[in-house]
C-alpha cells in the first residue's frame, strides 16, 4: 500500500482522538472555575486561622491583604489559573512554603501505592472476569461471584481495620502504619507496603474482575464465537484472540475508573495506615483553610482522572477498527 | 450405501424445555451421504435441520444432548481424541454459518480468519495458507481476489462476506463442509452469484455436503438428495428429482406450494378509483442536508407513486434501494429535502410533530421484525390498548372487548390478549404487529417487509390475512419488499426501485410477460425456479459492457450492471421516460421491441 491512503487510514482516528483531548482541557478548564467557585464558599478564613483566635481585627486585615485575599474573586481566579498553566499553584497559607514543593514530596508515595496496588489487582481481576465469564452458570462461576460480590461490599475501613488486627495485631507479621525508610531495604519495601497494597486491591479487584466478565459475557454470546468454535479454534485462543480484542472497549474504560479511585480516592487507606499520600494531603488542607494547596490538589486530581479515561478512549477507538477507520 | 462418507444412524437431539423437562426437538433421524454427494436437510424453523446439521460436529446449542451413531469418515460422535467428531471440526467438517455478517470477527482482517482453521489445525503454512485463500477467493469469483483478505469485515457486503466465509470453510481441503442457510440473509441477485460460485466450487474440489435451507428451490440447484424434516423427524427422504416431480409427503407439498404464493384475492380494486394518498417527487436521504439541499447520503430521488382507496402498491427491489426510506418518508419518519406526500389530496406535515392525529391514525406503519417492534414487557392486550386509547379515547371494558375483536380480525384466540409477546409464535407475532395498526383504523397501512423474517408456510398464512382484511376492511397498501412473488401475490400495482430511482411501474399483471426494465427483468430471472437445471453457470453480471464504470447520479443507475446498456446513449445521457403496451411505464433507453427479445 502506498503512503498517501496509508496517511488518510489514520486521518480518522488522530481527529477523534484530538478532539477527545480538546475536550479533557475544556473539562479541565471548567473544573477549574468550580473548584475555584465552591473552596471560596467554604466557611472559614485562612488568615484567621493562621493568626488564632486572639488576633485583632486589623492584623487579620492586613494578612488578607498580604495573602491577597481581599481581592476580587476574578482577579484572584485569573492569577492563580495563570500560576497552575506554570506549575506555581501558589504559596501554601499554612506550611508558608511553596504548594508545588508540598505536592512534589507526596505524589512521587501516592503514585508508587497506586501502581503497586494497580499491578497487583489489575492481573488479578483479568483473572478472575475471565475464569467466572468461562465457567458462566457452573460452580466456580457462583463460588467467584460470591466472593467478588462480598468483596464490594465489605467497606475499606472494615477491611483495614481487620487486616490491622490480623496481621499487626495478632500475627505480628506487620507494621499497623506504614512508614517508609529512606532507601528501604526490599524486606522493608515489601512489608510497609503489604498492607494498604492489600486493602486497596480488594476493592479494586472486585468492581474490575464484575466489569471484565460482563464485557466478556456479552462477546460470548455474539456468533462469531461460535462460529470460532466450529472452527476448532480452543478455548484459551478463543479468549486471547477473538473475544478480548472485541472486550476492549468496556474493559479499559472500567480500568480507567479504577485507577483513577486507587489515585485519588484511597483516603481511608492513607489514614488508617498513616501513609503521607496526596488524598491525605487534600483532607489535610481542608481542615486547615489551606486553600492553595487544596485547589492545586482537586486539580491533581481531576487531570489524573481525565489523563486515565483519555487513555480508555484512545485504546478503545484504535482497537475498534470501525472507529479507527472513522 | 457401502461407499457412504457420512453415516446417521437414531440421532436424537434433547434440550432442556422452558419448564425444566427435557425435550427431544430431533427424534429418531437416520440418513446416508455419499462421497462427493451433497445432501439437503429441508423445513421451516424449528423442524431441527440446524440442529442436525451441528450434531454432525459433535457440537450441541446450549447444551443440548446428542445421541444416536454418527459417522463422518472414520470420525464418530463419541471417538476418543482425533477419531471424535469435535476434534474434526474446522478440519476434516467445515461450517459455512447463515449470517456471514454476524460470523466474522468484527476486530480481526478477513485474511486472518479465513486462514485460522489452516493454522490451528496445522495443514499449512501461513504463507502457503494465504496463497490457497487467493486462489479460493478467485474461484469464488471475489472481486480483487489478492487484496480484498486485507479488510475488515465491515467493510465488505453480505454477499462477499458469504464466499470469503465458504473460502474459510474449503481452506483445509475439508471432507465434509456444512451449509447452514448460507443465501437466505442475502438479496435474490446476490444470490445467484453465490449460489454459482458455491456450486462451481464444491464441484472442483469434490467436497461432500450437508446444504440446510428452507428453500426448495435453491436447494434444487445445489443438493443430490433431500431429506424434509418437521418437528425433528424425516418425512420424506429421496433425491433431487423425485422430491421435486412427485413428492409423495403432504408436509412436502404443503412446503411447494407455499414457495409460490397465490393469495385469493377478491375483486381487484377497480380500476382508477380515487386516488388516496400519493407522494409527488420525493427527494430524501440521511446525513447532513448541503447548501444545496442534498443529503450526504441522498438515498430517494424523484420517487413518485399513487395508492388508490383500497388499492394495493407494491415496492420492490434490493437492499440498499431506498424501498424502507419510502415508507419513513411517507410515514413521517424522516423529512423529505423535496416533495411531497399529500392523503386525500391534503399536503401532510413532513415529519410526525406536525401532523393531526386524525393524519396519524390514518396512515399506520408495520415494521419487519415483530420481535423488535412490539414492546417485550407487556402483553398483547396492553400493547393494542394503548393504541385504541390514543386514537379514540377508548379503555375500560370498551377497549377489552375491542382487543378481542382485533383478535378475532387477525384470527388469534382471545386468550392471546394476556400473553407477553414473548410467548407467542413468528406467525403470531407479526399478527400481532399488523394487530397494533389496525387498532388505529387505518386507511392506509404501510408493509416493511412484514412477511421477509417468516418461514413460507406461515408467510403464506399472513399474506392470506393480509388479502382478507383488505377485502372486509376496504385497506389500502403500501406493501414493501425484496420478494417479487410476495408482491404480485398481493399488490394491484408494483413500483420498481434502483437505488432510489423508480425504474418501472405498472399493474401486476403487466410483470408477468416481457418486456421489463432489464432491472426488472434481472429481478425476476433471479427468483430460483423449481427444477434442477434452472442455475446457470455464468453469472448475468459478466455480460454487463459497462461493468467496471462507475455508478453516476445524472444517467442511468443501473448503467454498471445493465446487460443491455448501448454504448454512446447510455453512458451519455439520462434515461426517458417510456410506457409499454402493456401500460407499464419503464426509465430505460431501450425501446419496447428491443427489451422484448
Amino acid at each position: 500500500m502506498s503512503g498517501a491512503p496509508a496517511m488518510s487510514r489514520w486521518r480518522g482516528p488522530l481527529r477523534l482522538i484530538v478532539k477527545r483531548i480538546g475536550l479533557a482541557f475544556l473539562t479541565l478548564f471548567l473544573v477549574s472555575l468550580v473548584i475555584f467557585t465552591i473552596s471560596g464558599l467554604l466557611p472559614g478564613d485562612a488568615a484567621q486561622e493562621v493568626l488564632g483566635q486572639s488576633a485583632t481585627p486589623e492584623q487579620v486585615a492586613a494578612l488578607r491583604h498580604e495573602m491577597g485575599l481581599d481581592q476580587p474573586g476574578p482577579v484572584r481566579y485569573a492569577r492563580w489559573l495563570q500560576g497552575i498553566l506554570v506549575g506555581d499553584p501558589g504559596q501554601s497559607l499554612v506550611a508558608n512554603k511553596p504548594v508545588a514543593d508540598i505536592i512534589a514530596e507526596r505524589l512521587p508515595n501516592t503514585l508508587t501505592l497506586a501502581a503497586l496496588a494497580a499491578l497487583v489487582s489489575v492481573p488479578l481481576a483479568f483473572l478472575i472476569g475471565i475464569a467466572s465469564a468461562v465457567a458462566r452458570g457452573r460452580k466456580l462461576d457462583r463460588a467467584l461471584n460470591i466472593l467478588t460480590l462480598s468483596m464490594v461490599a465489605l467497606p475499606e475501613f472494615l477491611v483495614a481495620t481487620i487486616a490491622v488486627l490480623v496481621f499487626a495485631v495478632k500475627l505480628l507479621w506487620l507494621p499497623s502504619i506504614a512508614l517508609i525508610p529512606k532507601d528501604p531495604t526490599l524486606a522493608e519495601f515489601v512489608r510497609a507496603y503489604a498492607m494498604p497494597v492489600m486493602v486497596l486491591t480488594v476493592g479494586v479487584v472486585a468492581q474490575l474482575a464484575r466489569m471484565v466478565r460482563a464485557a466478556i459475557i456479552a462477546e460470548l454470546d455474539r456468533p462469531y464465537v461460535e462460529m470460532a468454535q466450529l472452527k476448532g479454534v480452543g478455548r484459551s485462543r478463543l479468549i486471547f484472540r477473538h473475544v478480548l480484542p472485541n472486550a476492549v472497549g468496556p474493559i479499559v474504560n472500567a480500568m480507567a475508573l479504577s485507577l483513577s479511585y486507587l489515585f485519588g480516592g484511597a483516603i481511608i487507606v492513607e489514614t488508617i495506615f498513616s501513609y503521607p499520600g496526596l488524598a491525605s494531603l487534600m483532607v489535610n488542607a481542608v481542615t486547615s483553610r489551606d486553600m492553595p494547596l487544596l485547589q492545586a490538589c482537586a486539580m491533581i486530581f481531576c487531570a489524573a482522572y481525565l489523563l486515565l479515561v483519555l487513555i480508555a478512549d484512545t485504546v478503545a477507538i484504535l482497537a475498534n477498527p470501525r472507529l479507527r477507520q472513522g | 450405501m457401502a461407499d457412504a462418507h457420512v453415516e446417521v444412524r437414531d440421532l436424537c437431539v434433547t434440550v432442556r424445555g422452558p419448564d425444566g423437562a427435557p425435550l427431544r426437538i430431533v427424534d429418531d433421524i437416520s440418513f446416508d451421504v455419499a462421497r462427493g454427494q451433497m445432501l439437503a436437510l429441508i423445513g421451516e424453523s424449528g423442524s431441527g435441520k440446524t440442529t442436525i446439521a451441528l450434531s454432525l460436529m459433535g457440537h450441541g446449542r446450549g447444551g443440548a444432548a446428542i445421541s444416536g451413531d454418527i459417522r463422518v469418515g472414520d470420525a464418530t460422535l463419541d471417538g476418543v481424541g482425533a477419531r471424535s467428531l469435535a476434534a474434526q471440526r474446522g478440519h476434516r467438517i467445515t461450517y459455512v454459518a447463515q449470517s456471514a455478517a454476524a460470523a466474522f470477527n468484527p476486530s480481526r482482517r478477513v485474511i486472518d480468519q479465513v486462514i485460522e482453521p489452516a493454522l490451528i489445525h496445522r495443514t499449512a503454512s501461513p504463507a502457503t495458507a494465504r496463497q490457497r485463500a487467493v486462489e479460493l477467493f478467485r474461484a469464488l469469483a471475489l472481486p480483487n481476489p489478492e487484496t480484498i483478505g486485507s479488510r475488515y469485515p465491515h467493510e465488505l457486503s453480505g454477499g462477499q462476506l458469504q464466499r470469503l466465509m465458504a473460502a474459510m470453510a474449503l481452506i483445509t481441503k475439508p471432507d465434509l463442509v456444512i451449509f447452514d442457510e448460507p443465501t437466505t440473509a442475502l438479496d435474490v441477485t446476490t444470490q445467484v452469484e453465490v449460489l454459482q460460485a458455491f456450486r462451481r466450487v464444491v464441484r472442483e474440489q469434490g467436497a461432500t455436503g450437508v446444504y440446510v435451507s428452507h428453500d426448495l428451490a435453491v436447494v434444487a440447484q445445489m443438493a443430490d438428495h433431500i431429506l424434509v424434516l418437521n418437528r425433528g423427524r424425516v418425512r420424506e427422504q429421496n433425491d433431487v428429482r423425485t422430491i421435486l416431480e412427485a413428492p409423495t409427503d403432504d408436509y412436502t407439498k404443503t412446503l411447494m406450494a407455499a414457495a409460490h404464493p397465490v393469495v385469493a384475492v377478491a375483486a381487484p380494486a377497480a380500476r382508477a378509483p380515487e386516488p388516496l394518498l400519493a407522494i409527488h417527487g420525493i427527494f430524501a436521504g440521511y446525513g447532513p442536508v448541503d447548501k444545496a439541499g442534498r443529503p450526504a447520503n441522498p438515498v430517494l430521488s424523484d420517487v413518485s407513486l399513487t395508492i388508490g382507496r383500497g388499492a394495493a402498491v407494491g415496492v420492490i427491489g434490493e437492499s440498499g434501494s431506498g424501498k424502507s426510506t419510502v415508507a419513513r418518508v411517507v410515514a413521517g419518519l424522516l423529512a423529505p429535502t423535496a416533495g411531497q406526500v399529500t392523503l386525500d389530496g391534503e399536503a401532510l406535515a413532513q415529519t410526525v410533530s406536525g401532523r393531526t392525529r386524525e393524519q396519524l391514525r390514518r396512515v399506520q406503519i408495520v415494521f419487519q421484525n415483530a420481535d423488535v417492534a412490539l414492546n417485550p414487557a407487556h402483553n398483547v392486550g396492553d400493547i393494542l390498548g394503548r393504541v385504541l386509547r390514543f386514537y379514540h379515547g377508548v379503555s375500560g371494558a370498551e377497549a377489552g372487548r375491542r382487543v378481542a375483536q382485533l383478535l378475532d380480525l387477525i384470527r388469534l384466540p382471545a386468550g392471546v390478549a394476556d400473553r407477553r409477546c414473548g410467548e407467542l409464535s413468528g406467525g403470531q407475532k407479526q399478527r400481532v404487529n399488523l394487530a397494533r395498526a389496525l387498532a388505529a383504523e387505518p386507511d392506509v397501512i404501510l408493509c416493511d417487509e412484514v412477511t421477509s423474517a417468516l418461514d413460507t408456510v406461515v408467510r403464506g398464512a399472513i399474506l392470506d390475512l393480509l388479502a382478507d382484511l383488505r377485502r372486509e376492511l376496504g385497506l389500502a397498501y403500501l406493501f414493501i419488499s425484496h420478494d417479487i412473488a410476495t408482491v404480485k401475490a398481493l399488490c394491484d400495482d408494483i413500483v420498481v426501485l434502483y437505488k432510489g430511482t423508480r425504474v418501472e411501474s405498472g399493474r401486476c399483471e403487466s410483470y408477468s410477460t416481457a418486456p421489463f426494465h432489464p432491472y426488472t427483468d434481472l429481478l425476476i430471472s433471479s427468483v430460483p425456479e423449481m427444477r434442477t437445471d434452472w442455475l446457470a453457470d455464468e453469472s448475468f453480471r459478466n455480460s454487463a459492457p459497462f461493468a467496471g464504470m462507475n455508478e453516476q447520479p445524472a444517467l442511468c443507475r443501473f448503467l454498471p450492471r445493465c446487460p443491455v446498456a448501448i454504448s454512446g446513449r447510455c453512458d451519455t445521457i439520462a434515461p426517458p421516460l417510456q410506457s409499454m403496451a402493456a401500460g407499464n411505464i419503464i426509465l430505460c433507453h431501450r425501446t419496447e421491441e428491443e427489451l422484448a427479445r
